[in-house]
């Protein structure tokens, strides 16, 4: 809708508004339209839904959000078995919030995947069937309350601080959906901290079971960002659909948390974990590579109970979709 | 809501052509609500409404209204009467408490202070980066 009474532009298109000018949605020969795509994103422009975009952008957006929501999916089945088993009151209303918060999440994340193309149905498909995957995280069996405490703080922590950067990732909706999930993430990570302060007043009993808590979740905890990559040769990097590499947010995190775990008295499970002055960063023993691997690709304790609840719960809610999707009957 | 407080949707029907002064025969004006991203990336806001008797006119007006200045770099104008609205304040803001939703609802600072004696350490330095203070904003005011 171009006003046929307007002036020629005083200013040549290119050089107002780069961002708004999309040229890469007309109608151009391939790799000139790839190279106006290109330029836009690595210059920190945004993708929207209806643009046109490359297919491997389209499949790297997808596959990485599809993860996430998947994660958000099967992370509160760990939680979920605590609901019922909370100590007071106040704590059962925060841990099924929470639960909620998650699912909710999930529905988000599904929402910006599905407008790239995957219906939603074959995303559960794929998590059922083992072929997508979900955090080696939520593998793992929650034994004691304290788990509670160290999932909602340290896992959440640990999440959060790749959400945070993804507020600046180059697909638009996604960028937005992470400002709001981080926002009730905050919460969640107050609620954890606050089980583990109150543990680490309690009884030796409750302190020893904190400590054990916090013994079985750190290598999982050390895993979860994932190995060392090669900033170069990642092309999620280079799309600026995230921001940084597993070092780095592994990183941030020890630097944010490990003083704090500390200051409760509790011992964190690595004698090499130390902060190198001259270099920089912190050192610590390599995470078990293996054991992610194994995790992730559902061999996890808990990954095929978890799954088969999904699959169960899917079957036994199958109805309200039907419901919801039938033809409108003329009434009788 | 809006800036000057008024609800942002706010009641009225469409106009019957006989009330619809200066448009041609049978064009009924009816209210559009105009959607304005600022820059790229942005979510897109409310901005106001414009009334015309189609989306294209009103694409149109929106433009005239709420980009004259370059101030936006998308438009998005959505039909009045498509719109569903939800302001039931028992629904959106129930009167019970819900601070276990909030970040407000965890006031730690005592419990870590006698953490830290027990555990005989003292307070770490303070960081640039926390996240559980983020929320003390509400998700409205980023």
């Amino acid at each position: 809708m171009t006003d046929p009474l307007a002036l020629d532009p005083v200013l040549p298109a290119r050089e107002r508004s780069e961002p708004s000018l999309r040229r890469w949605n007309e109608d151009l020969p391939h790799d000139e339209r790839y190279e106006h795509f290109e330029a836009h994103v690595l210059a920190g422009g945004k993708i929207e839904p209806n643009d046109w975009m490359p297919d491997e952008y389209r499949t790297a957006v997808l596959r990485f959000v599809e993860m996430h929501a998947n994660s958000e999916l099967m992370g509160v089945l760990p939680e979920r078995e605590w609901i019922m088993r909370a100590p007071t009151l106040r704590r059962k209303l925060a841990l099924t919030s929470k639960v909620q918060d998650e699912v909710g999440h999930a529905q988000l994340l599904y929402r910006v995947a599905e407008d790239l193309g995957k219906p939603r149905e074959a995303m559960l498909d794929d998590l059922l069937a083992g072929k997508t995957k979900f955090h080696n995280v939520f593998h793992y069996p929650t034994k004691t309350w304290a788990d509670i405490g160290v999932i909602a703080w340290l896992v959440d922590a640990a999440a959060i601080v790749a959400q945070q950067a993804l507020r600046d990732s180059s697909y638009g909706p996604y960028a937005r959906t992470m400002q709001k999930i981080c926002w009730e993430e905050s919460v969640h990570i107050m609620h954890g901290r606050d089980v583990v302060v109150t543990m680490a007043n309690g009884t030796a009993p409750q302190r020893e079971m904190l400590q054990e808590a916090l013994d079985r979740w750190w290598g999982p905890l050390m895993q979860m960002h994932g190995p060392r990559s090669d900033r170069a040769r990642d092309r999620d990097l280079h799309w600026r659909i995230k921001a940084k590499t597993s070092e780095e947010l592994r990183q941030e995190f020890l630097t944010i948390y490990v003083p704090r775990i500390r200051e409760l008295g509790l011992t964190i499970p690595d004698p090499e974990l130390a902060f190198d002055k001259d270099a920089g960063e912190w050192r610590y023993t390599d995470p078990d590579w293996n054991e992610l691997r194994t995790v992730v690709t559902n061999h996890g304790p808990k990954s095929q109970e978890r799954l088969e609840f999904r699959r169960l719960n899917r079957e036994a809610t199958a109805w309200v979709r039907a419901a919801i999707l039938a033809e409108p009957r003329a009434a009788a | 809501m809006t800036d000057d407080g008024n609800r942002m949707i706010d009641e009225g029907a469409p106009i019957a052509p006989g009330e619809a002064s200066g448009e041609g025969p049978g064009g009924i004006l009816e209210p559009y609500e105009v959607f304005r991203q600022e820059k790229d990336g942005d979510p897109m806001r409310h901005g106001g409404n414009v009334l015309a008797p189609d989306l294209e006119l009103a694409l149109h007006y929106a433009r005239e209204m709420y980009s004259r200045r370059g101030e936006s770099v998308r438009l998005w104008v959505v039909r009045r009467a498509d719109i569903g609205v939800l302001d039931d304040l028992d629904l959106l803001q129930p009167p019970l408490d819900r601070s276990f939703k909030k970040p407000g609802g965890y006031v730690m600072r005592d419990k870590l202070a006698a953490a830290r004696d027990r555990a005989g350490t003292t307070k770490p330095g303070a960081r640039a980066a926390s996240h559980d203070t983020t929320g003390r904003r509400g998700e409205g005011d980023r």
